[in-house]
């Protein structure tokens, strides 16, 4: 397919892609190549999880017994956890032989959007996130009752708590409004019906993990979308299932993520029949999308905006920096927008041209020239270690990420002599590093590393 | 605003749209204009629990749990009061300066957080579409002056909000400072090949016009507030004292949210709250900014008038809002939540469309004919 086809499959299946990555897959027809993504996912993660993850569960009910000084030990300690999970997802990212695994794990973190600050435990994001992944590929409908059944969200949509005398409608109204049905399709009785359902459905204190309170569970007769009965939670699920509007949503939101802004809708249509059809197979949808005309057409290519994932971890990729530290990548990340375990709410990252504003661009052209140009000129000048030690809470992180970029430095010296092979130098670069001609980067003349750190202050770099 | 200006500015809003943004650049402008203080309550604050009908016996039975106790409210009267953590603002109450609008809201309400704050940053119907939000919409029927640094500034990564659209010329910053130390990176120039292209291209260029015309740096006496919103508020106050004249600061406070164990988290915020706007007030006073600038609250909804069983309160639909400033006719207005007429899902009937109060702001404040923003008539309130 070629050198650029290949270049626009890794970049949206995936984060970035190195030089040689490109030209394997160039040699390859485009539909071996999506079915080489498609062969090699994965169910779980390629590196070892965070140690914490196999540590006792403190319940939540303990942490609330303790005295002020243990309880605040103890929740440094969560978000310590957090921060620490954070950088592993990120590596993971970065390393993974298979990145569209890590998308579509960050795809259904997106859409099943649960947020650390309000959970607080991190051993719970781990476990969902390994929910994610285990089914990122995999089908939809068992995703959906795991989630519906996960603590983490079950915590932040709170369900957990939720009993017949008066049932909690929040989960209920995002599962119809932003799991499956979409806006519009469903009305508020049957929201509080399917809240009665949801009773019960609930947390082991002990353990964090999901259990089922009969003496909270509105037994009653229910009617949802038409359906009536002595209906549960599973039961309110598959109804959801039932309705052609679930595909349309999921397949609208894949167009999104790997076509273009704007789904075609009879297109999403076909797709959503074929979802509905092998009973929410992913990887069918995504063969799909990854093999449409509109994905490969020429007027969709570089019509994304990078996520700050994209763009970080894309830059990671694509130039080969592999850090030792990850959590100056995950500071960035936040920076720009995008902090994975921390969505801004349930509806999770709006994505797109809102990705972009003057707070976020400039944040990205920092981070780049940082990465590019090895240093900083705008930045305050470095702490030295004492102040580092002096300083305390958010100042004292800041100190010592900003000590960890140095780590981040990209290799301009085997960057130009693995290009110096190519036979025109400054048209490979661009070739390599952007989705479109650059918008006002020339190559006049400079050397290939001069014309790559203009390339990625290029508008054109913030698009994929 | 000379009344000159004032008498254009309604003249202009009853002609057609198109031509006019340059028919009211080409007037003099003036060299100041009113500045208006957006504070989003992100997640749909709690009204009920804002500002309280303590002497209401249905209001202690829909809330066992949730109640603020009548001799823990701030009275204000013989039946209304702010909840405790409000302490901070209540002086500007006494000295005449806070309007507690309640029961805003809007026909049909919708009870999701997304469509809500949608419909409210728009000023649309419940059932109406729009893409450009209130105040840029505002802003291409009478621009801000040329020689302003913006029209609008968003402080932090958040959505542009009402401020989004493809005219005016809106940014957003964490603070001067940094704005200014990034600004040298943005280019602008070039050619848009598509849609997210065209968008990038013209946050460069808004970026490069702000940043000739913004100061940074600028210091006060009063002190703010520790935290995120406490920092927001001091770019507020810097910004409010920047010399081009800036017309929206939009801030957010999130976590209203409360689902469950609700008042903990909500006292804490409402705490957040007062303690930002009374900071704000000082450093406004401080700068002489305080009589031309308005201050004003909003939200995607109110929440449920009924506590639920998590200690929290589901999604309602009318709250309360507050304005404030040293033009502010202080008082209460609106009507007091009808709590013997709640609807059939349980929910405050509105008293006040959301677009009156807006209609308020674009009319008493800028002088802008509201009709020409909202589509329709809405009357304004008499806060202003």
């Amino acid at each position: 397919m070629g050198y650029d086809d290949a270049r626009h499959l890794l970049n949206r299946a995936g984060f970035g892609a190195t030089d040689a990555e490109i030209r394997e897959y160039a040699a390859l027809g485009r539909e071996e190549a999506v079915d080489r993504l498609l062969a090699g996912a994965r169910r779980e993660a390629s590196i070892r999880a965070p140690a914490f993850v196999d540590e006792p569960f403190v319940p939540f009910y303990k942490v609330r017994q303790m005295g002020v000084d243990e309880r605040q030990a103890e929740q440094r300690k969560l978000m310590e956890q957090g921060f620490e999970l954070r950088a592993w997802w990120l590596r993971e990212m970065s390393l993974t032989p298979s990145p569209l695994t890590e998308r579509m794990t960050l795809f259904w973190h997106n859409h099943f959007a649960t947020a650390q600050q309000k959970v607080r435990h991190a051993q719970l994001m781990y476990r969902q996130n390994a929910l994610l992944r285990s089914e990122a590929l995999g089908n939809f409908a068992t995703l959906l009752h795991g989630v519906a059944k996960d603590p983490a969200m079950l915590i932040y949509l709170d369900n957990a708590g939720s009993r017949r005398q008066a049932p909690n409608e929040n989960f209920a109204r995002e599962v119809m409004e932003l799991f499956t049905l979409g806006e519009g399709h469903y009305s508020e009785h049957d929201i509080k019906e399917a809240a009665r359902a949801f009773t019960g459905w609930s947390l082991d204190r002990d353990s964090g993990e999901f259990t089922y309170r009969r003496v909270w569970h509105d037994y009653g007769e229910k009617t949802v979308l038409g359906t009536s009965g002595r209906l549960d939670g599973d039961d309110v699920i598959d109804i959801l299932l039932g309705r052609g509007e679930t595909a349309e949503f999921i397949a609208a939101k894949v167009w999104r993520e790997f076509v273009s802004p704007h789904p075609d809708a009879a297109q999403v249509r076909r797709w959503a029949a074929a979802f509905r059809g092998s009973r929410y197979e992913i990887k069918p949808l995504l063969r799909a999308a990854l093999t449409s005309d509109a994905f490969w057409s020429a007027e969709n290519r570089a019509s994304l905006v990078k996520s700050p994932v994209d763009l970080v971890v894309g830059t990671m990729r694509t130039f080969d920096i592999h850090p030792f530290d990850l959590r100056p990548a995950v500071f960035a990340c936040a920076a720009l927008g995008q902090n994975p375990f921390s969505p801004p709410n349930v509806k999770g990252w709006p994505g797109g041209d809102a990705w972009i504003t003057s707070a976020t661009l400039l944040g990205r052209k920092q981070w780049l020239e940082r990465v590019f140009r090895g240093s900083d000129p705008m930045a305050p000048a470095a702490g030295t270690r004492e102040a580092e030690a002096k300083a305390d809470g958010a100042d004292r992180y800041r100190r010592i990420l900003e000590r960890g970029m140095a780590d981040y430095a990209f290799d301009a010296g085997r960057f130009s002599r693995a290009m110096a092979a190519a036979p025109d130098g400054a048209a490979s670069v661009e070739r390599l590093a952007l989705a479109t001609p650059p918008i006002s980067a020339s190559a006049d003349g400079s050397d290939l590393v001069e014309h790559l750190r203009q390339l990625v202050a290029d508008p054109a770099f913030q698009l994929k | 605003m000379s009344v000159d200006r004032r008498a254009f500015l309604r003249l202009a809003a009853l002609a057609p749209f198109a031509g006019m943004a340059s028919l009211a650049a080409a007037v003099s402008a003036p060299a100041t204009r009113t500045l208006l203080v957006l504070v989003e309550l992100k997640g749909g604050n709690d009204g009920l629990n804002t500002v309280i009908p303590f002497a209401d016996p249905l209001y202690s039975q829909l809330r066992p749990r949730l109640a603020i106790a009548r001799d823990q409210v701030l009275q204000l009267d013989e039946r209304t009061g702010l909840h405790p953590s409000l302490a901070k603002v209540l002086p500007i109450w006494e000295e005449g300066r806070l309007a507690i609008v309640q029961g805003v809201g809007y026909p049909k309400p919708n009870l999701s957080h997304f469509r809500s704050i949608e419909i409210w940053d728009t000023a649309s119907k419940s059932d109406e579409y729009l893409d450009a939000g209130w105040l840029a919409r505002a802003f291409a029927v009478s621009p801000s002056p040329p020689q302003f640094a913006a029209d609008g500034v968003v402080v932090g990564p958040n959505a542009m909000g009402p401020l989004a659209g493809a005219t005016g010329r809106a940014i957003a910053l964490a603070s001067p400072e940094q704005f200014l130390r990034n600004a040298r990176l943005a280019r602008g120039e070039g050619e848009a090949r598509n849609e997210a292209l065209a968008h990038i291209l013209r946050v460069e260029r808004d970026v490069l016009a702000a940043a000739e015309r913004l100061h940074a740096g600028r210091k006060f006496d009063a002190p703010f507030p520790q935290g995120g919103f406490g920092s927001a508020v001091q770019t507020a106050a810097q910004l409010a004292a920047n010399e081009s004249g800036i017309a929206v600061v939009r801030l957010s406070l999130g976590g209203f949210d409360t689902h469950a164990n609700q008042l903990q988290v909500h006292g804490n915020l409402l705490r957040q709250l007062a303690e930002g706007l009374s900071a704000l007030r000082e450093a406004l006073i401080e700068i002489d900014r305080w009589k031309s600038t308005l201050v004003a609250t909003y939200a995607e909804f109110g929440r449920r008038a009924r506590e639920n069983q998590s200690s929290g309160t589901d999604h309602g639909t009318a709250s309360v809002h507050l304005v404030l400033g040293g033009a502010v006719k202080g008082g209460l207005y609106g009507a007091a939540p009808a709590l013997d007429r709640l609807d059939v899902e349980g929910n405050i009937p509105f008293a006040v469309d959301f677009r009156s109060y807006y209609a308020t702001i674009l009319e008493r404040w800028w002088g802008i004919g509201a009709r020409t923003v909202l589509g329709s008539s809405f009357a304004p309130l008499d806060w202003l």
